[in-house]
C-alpha cells in the first residue's frame, strides 16, 4: 500500500490534511492490521491527503495512565507532541478510542492542541462532504449489533457517528440490552488488556459476548481494536465464530464498498 | 405556667438545631480534610447541573421504577415540610394551625389535602421501597457490602418516614374541629372513624402526642442524617454542583509530575543543579492517594454524599463477573475511613495523630482497584454524579509511582511503553510493516 510518512511528505514541503495516528495495537496485532488497512483504503478511495508517522510514531502513554504510571504518561506523552508539534499537526484521525480520548482530552494542558477525529467520525464526515459514498447493496439485510467502546461512548459521548455509519450499510442493526451509556465494557479497559483478570465467576468478554449473542448477529460491529480482540476471544469461547464475525465498521464500510 | 409548653418546644428545637449545625460543622471540616481543586469554572453549567440532576432527578428516572418511586418521596418530603414551617410557629407561640387563619380554609384546606395525600404516597412508596431493599431479590441490596449497619441504615431511614407519615395523618384524624370542617381531609377522613371510641379529651392527648412525637422525630430525623447514608438528601445539590464537567474519559495530568517531566526533558537543565534555597526542607508531594488527606474535597464530600443504592456496582464490569471491586465499596470505606480520621482528630485536640491505618490495604485492597476497567459505567450511573473511578485512579497512582506495585504483567507492560514505545515488545523500527503486509 501507498502510506506516505510525516518525514517524507515534509521532505516533499507538503502538509497533508490529517495525520493518521495508527496506534500500537493497528500497527503490530495481526487482527488490527486489518483494520488499518480497511481505513486507509477508505482514505485512499475518499482521495484523503493523509500521513501516518511510521517509525516515528510511539505510545500515546494511555495504557500507562490508566495503569497509574503518571510520569511515563507524561514522557510519552510529551515526547509525541514534540513530534507532533515539529510536523506542525493540526488534525488527527486513528482508529483506536483510548488514543482519541488521550489527545482530546488529555494532550492540550500539555501542549498537544489537535482537532482529533475518531475514525467513525471522519469517515461521516467524509461522506457528509460527498467526498465517499457507501454502497448498501453488499451487507443489505445481514443481522448486526454494534457494541459500544467505553472510551468512545460514555467517555466521550460519540454514540452516532458509528451507527449513522452501520445505517447507511443497509444491514438489520439490533441493539443490545446494554447499549450505548449503559454498554456494558468489553474488559480490556483501564490496561486490563495487558494482564490477566482478577479473581471472579467469569471473563467480562464473555459476559459482553453473551449481551451480543442475544441478539442473533451474524456480525458484531465495534470501533476499537481491543474491543475486537475482546468481543472476537469472547465468540470463540462461545463457540460461535463459525456463525458469527466480528468487525470494524472502518472493515464494514471497505467491503460494502469492495475496497 | 401557660408557657411552658412553647418554652419546652422551643429547648427541643434549639437542642435538635444546635446538633444539627455542629454535625454539619463537623462534616465540612471533614470535607475539607481533603486536597483543594478549583471547581470554580463554568458556573452556569454547574447551575444547570445542579438543577437538572438533584433538583430534577434526571438521572433517577433512567431507571424507571425505583426511579419514580424516588420522586415521590423527594416531592413528598420537599413539599410536606411547608407543614413543619406551621408546626414550628404553633410551637413556638402555641397557636393552632395558624396557617388556616392566614390563608383561609380554602387554600387551607387544599394545601393540607395535598400533605395529606403526598404522605400516603410516600408511605406507599416507602413500603415498596422496604420491599425491594427486603424481600425481593433485588442484587444491588444483597452485595457483600451492604451487610450490618449499611442495610439496617437503609430500613431505619424507611420506618422513619413510615412512622412520620403515619403521626401526621393521625395528627389531622384526631383533631376534632378539623375533621368537622370537613376540609383537607381526604385522607385523615379514612382515619378519623378508627378513633370514635375516644372521648374528645382523649383524641386531643392523641392528637397532641403525635403533634409533639411528629416534630420531635422529625428533629431526630434531622439529626440522624450525619451517621446516614442519608446525607445524600442535603449533599446531592453541592456534590452535582461541584462534580466534574470534563468528559468522563479525561482523567486530570498530575501537575506535580508535569513540571519533573519537563525538567528531565529540559536539554539545558543542570543535572548537578544544587536545590532552591530552602526546598531540601520541603517534604516531596505524595503521588496518588493512599488515605483519605490524599484525595481532593470533592472526592471527599462525593463519599458523605453516597447514599448506597448500588446503581454503579450493578453495572460495574468487574462485579457484575465475580470480582471484588464494587465502586459503592470504594465509596463506603472512604467515607467510613474520613469518619475515622476525623474522629481521631476530635480525640486528639485537633490535630491527627498516626494510628496506623490508611484508605489503601486497611480497607481497600489492591485488588480491588486493579480490577477496574475504567469503563465509567459506575460513573455514568451515578444518580448525584459522584466518581468512583477518579478514587480508584489515585490509588493507582499511588501503588504505581511510590510503591511500584503494579501487577507483573503491568510492569512489563510499562517496561515496553519505555523501551520500545509500544506496549508489547515489538521494535518501533517495525512499525509500518502493516503496510506491506496481506
Amino acid at each position: 500500500m501507498n502510506v506516505p510518512t510525516m518525514a517524507e511528505m515534509m521532505a516533499q514541503g507538503k502538509q497533508p490534511e490529517v495525520l493518521f495516528w495508527v496506534g500500537a495495537a493497528g500497527s503490530y496485532d495481526d487482527r488490527a492490521k486489518k483494520i488499518t488497512r480497511a481505513f486507509v483504503k477508505i482514505l485512499q478511495q475518499a482521495n484523503v491527503d493523509f500521513a501516518v508517522l511510521g517509525t516515528e510514531e510511539s505510545s500515546t502513554g494511555d495504557a500507562a495512565k490508566r495503569a497509574g504510571n503518571e510520569f511515563l504518561f507524561q514522557m510519552q506523552a510529551m515526547m509525541n507532541i514534540e513530534v507532533l508539534n515539529g510536523y506542525e499537526v493540526k488534525t488527527i484521525v486513528t482508529c483506536d478510542p483510548h488514543s482519541f480520548n488521550t489527545f482530546k482530552n488529555e494532550y492540550p494542558s500539555l501542549g498537544g492542541k489537535y482537532e482529533v477525529f475518531h475514525h467513525t467520525q471522519f469517515i461521516k464526515k467524509l461522506i457528509d462532504e460527498g467526498r465517499l459514498t457507501v454502497d448498501d447493496t453488499n451487507l443489505k439485510g445481514k443481522r448486526l449489533t454494534y457494541h459500544d467502546p467505553c472510551y468512545l461512548g460514555r467517555a466521550n459521548d460519540v454514540y452516532e457517528s458509528p451507527r449513522d455509519l452501520i445505517r447507511r450499510l443497509g444491514v438489520n442493526l439490533t441493539e443490545m440490552k446494554r447499549s450505548k451509556s449503559t454498554a456494558l465494557c468489553c474488559g480490556a479497559g483501564g490496561a486490563q488488556m495487558f494482564k490477566e483478570p482478577e479473581k471472579g465467576d467469569k471473563d467480562i468478554n464473555v459476559l459482553r459476548t453473551e449481551d451480543a449473542l442475544e441478539t442473533k448477529p451474524q456480525i458484531i460491529a465495534t470501533g476499537c481494536p481491543y474491543c475486537n480482540t475482546m468481543m472476537t476471544d469472547g465468540v470463540k469461547f462461545k463457540e460461535k465464530e463459525s456463525q458469527v464475525k466480528v468487525q470494524d465498521i472502518a472493515e464494514l464500510i471497505a467491503e460494502a464498498n469492495n475496497l | 405556667m401557660q408557657y411552658l409548653p412553647n418554652l419546652l418546644f422551643a429547648i427541643v428545637l434549639i437542642i435538635g438545631l444546635g446538633f444539627f449545625v455542629m454535625n454539619v460543622k463537623k462534616l465540612i471540616r471533614n470535607i475539607k480534610l481533603g486536597k483543594d481543586v478549583n471547581r470554580s469554572d463554568n458556573q452556569s453549567a454547574r447551575w444547570k447541573n445542579m438543577a437538572k440532576i438533584a433538583l430534577g432527578q434526571y438521572k433517577m428516572v433512567r431507571r424507571p421504577v425505583s426511579g419514580i418511586l424516588h420522586v415521590v418521596v423527594y416531592l413528598g418530603f420537599i413539599i410536606i415540610n411547608i407543614e413543619v414551617l406551621e408546626i414550628i410557629i404553633d410551637g413556638l407561640f402555641g397557636t393552632h394551625r395558624v396557617f388556616s387563619g392566614v390563608l383561609g380554609d380554602g387554600l387551607y384546606g387544599f394545601l393540607i389535602g395535598t400533605f395529606e395525600i403526598l404522605a400516603a404516597l410516600v408511605f406507599v412508596a416507602v413500603v415498596v421501597f422496604w420491599w425491594r431493599r427486603n424481600i425481593a431479590q433485588i442484587k444491588r441490596f444483597f452485595n457483600k457490602e451492604m451487610k450490618g449497619w449499611p442495610k439496617n441504615d437503609g430500613n431505619i431511614i424507611l420506618y422513619f418516614e413510615m412512622v412520620l407519615m403515619s403521626l401526621f395523618i393521625i395528627m389531622n384524624a384526631t383533631d376534632v374541629p378539623f375533621q368537622e370542617a370537613g376540609i383537607g381531609n381526604p385522607i385523615s377522613q379514612f382515619v378519623a372513624p378508627w378513633f370514635s371510641n375516644f372521648s374528645p379529651e382523649a383524641l386531643h392527648t392523641i392528637e397532641k402526642g403525635a403533634w409533639w412525637i411528629h416534630i420531635i422525630g422529625i428533629l431526630i430525623f434531622l439529626n440522624y442524617l450525619y451517621y446516614s447514608k442519608h446525607l445524600h438528601i442535603l449533599l446531592a445539590f453541592p456534590n452535582t454542583f461541584y462534580a466534574k464537567l470534563k468528559p468522563k474519559g479525561q482523567l486530570d495530568n498530575l501537575a506535580s509530575v508535569t513540571s519533573e517531566v519537563k525538567m528531565m526533558m529540559d536539554p539545558d537543565a543542570d543535572p548537578y543543579a544544587a536545590p532552591a534555597e530552602g526546598a531540601e526542607d520541603e517534604v516531596p508531594e505524595k503521588f496518588g492517594a493512599s488515605d483519605v488527606t490524599d484525595l481532593n474535597w470533592v472526592q471527599l464530600m462525593n463519599a458523605y454524599t453516597c447514599t448506597e443504592c448500588g446503581r454503579c456496582t450493578s453495572s460495574c464490569p468487574a462485579n457484575l463477573t465475580g470480582k471484588e471491586l464494587s465502586p459503592r465499596k470504594i465509596m463506603m470505606d472512604t467515607r467510613d475511613r474520613l469518619e475515622e480520621v476525623g474522629k481521631n482528630i476530635d480525640a486528639n485536640g485537633g490535630t491527627f495523630v498516626d494510628d496506623g491505618k490508611q484508605l489503601l490495604n486497611d480497607y481497600i485492597s489492591p485488588e480491588e482497584l486493579w480490577a477496574c476497567t475504567s469503563c465509567n459505567a459506575c460513573v455514568q450511573e451515578c444518580p448525584v454524579n459522584i466518581d468512583p473511578l477518579s478514587i480508584i485512579m489515585d490509588m493507582r497512582r499511588y501503588l504505581v509511582m511510590e510503591e511500584s506495585a503494579a501487577p507483573q504483567e503491568l510492569n512489563m507492560m510499562m517496561t515496553n511503553v519505555e523501551n520500545n514505545g509500544a506496549p508489547w515488545q515489538y521494535s518501533q523500527m517495525d512499525r509500518l510493516n502493516w503496510k506491506d503486509e496481506e
